[in-house]
């Protein structure tokens, strides 16, 4: 049961301070995940970042759904996943019943101006920590280059690189 | 009632590559096919949705639904958006919970992983297009850098202050372009 509780709480703190989408919650779920409650090896975590890129969704609910499931089975998937939508629900909520008032703040927008630079630098360091405990040798290294030329110069979608990549892993590794 | 979770559902099944996917479709329901909302409110509404925290899915559904029914179609929304992924991936949970020590399912692995190095590098050259290149965003970014890659502090750290500081320090920088 406490085990049930602190999913719901982890994924509950990681829903409520990951402004920007998808990809700026991997620190904050590889920092309270891998790091301090060791629900998943490092290698893991990236694993359900692909499986969240190939499967309808967002990457967060479906980490929480996964992270929950391993960890305590479908009440804890249940758990993990109602946290991190937790937050955003009621906010979306709260501020629906006053959105004429809040439409314009000025605030808003002044936030942003912070936030967006500091979200790029927190995936950026997140694609740093993912590349140093992927890429161990020249052929993984061949993989990650390949694969971020497919993508943002030949415009493959990342569906299609992830499921190369993995038939490519099968004859390398 | 029924039929807003059907379409939310529908969207929820349907949308592969996280939230952003889900968001032409939504509109596509929403304003045109149905007419529920002109394109201006949806407009609104999509801005309030990416000012908050959390899965935009999910919050774009759940201001949608609000507008729509209230507390109740908010629920309703949310619910049909989170549903189809929350099922799919317990699925391949409990399966690869069995398989994932498999040699085979091992290298296929290996193999993606450097892809998914590639992929979160990819997000951020499309992130870099939102930013104004001024030496306030310049500071954000090594900031945030250096919080999370060198002091191991925790991201929650980056976002207030990066937050307060597009409030309260923003508007007084002259170099701002």
């Amino acid at each position: 049961m406490k085990t049930v509780l602190e999913l719901f709480l982890t994924f509950f703190k990681i829903g409520a301070f990951s402004f920007g989408g998808g990809y700026v919650m991997i620190p904050f779920i590889q920092r309270e995940i891998v790091g301090a409650h060791q629900w998943l090896s490092a290698d893991e975590f990236i694993d359900v970042l692909a499986i969240s890129q190939v499967t309808p969704g967002p990457i967060a609910t479906n980490s929480s759904t996964y992270v929950g499931y391993k960890v305590a089975g479908f009440v804890g998937a249940l758990s993990g996943t109602i946290g991190v939508i937790g937050a955003a629900f009621l906010l979306a909520l709260f501020i629906s019943k006053r959105f004429e008032k809040v439409k314009h703040l000025p605030q808003v927008k002044l936030m942003f101006k912070g936030l967006r630079p500091a979200v790029l630098g927190l995936i950026f360091s997140a694609g740093i920590s993912v590349g140093v405990a992927t890429v161990t040798s020249y052929k993984e290294l061949a993989i990650a280059v390949f694969s971020f030329v497919g993508i943002v110069k030949f415009k493959i979608h990342p569906i299609v690189i992830i499921a190369v990549a993995g038939c490519v892993g099968l004859i390398l590794f | 009632m029924f039929k807003l979770f059907k379409i939310f559902f529908k969207i929820g099944m349907f949308t592969l590559g996280g939230g952003y996917a889900m968001v032409p479709l939504i509109e596509e329901e929403i304003v045109e096919k149905n007419d529920w909302m002109s394109e201006d409110e949806f407009l609104d509404v999509l801005v309030m949705a990416q000012s908050l925290p959390g899965p935009l899915a999910v919050n774009t559904a759940t201001f949608v639904g609000y507008r729509l029914k209230k507390t109740r179609g908010a629920a309703v929304c949310c619910l049909g958006t989170v549903l189809p992924s929350f099922l799919i991936i317990l699925t391949i949970a409990s399966l690869l919970t069995n398989f994932y020590q498999e040699p085979k399912v091992l290298s296929f692995f290996r193999g993606v992983r450097p892809a998914v190095a590639a992929l979160i590098f990819t997000a951020v050259f499309k992130l870099k297009k939102g930013i104004d290149a001024s030496l306030f965003s310049i500071v954000m970014v090594v900031f945030a850098i250096l919080c999370v890659a060198v002091m191991s502090w925790s991201p929650i750290i980056v976002i207030v202050v990066a937050a307060l500081s597009g409030i309260f320090i923003y508007p007084h920088t002259k170099w701002r372009v």
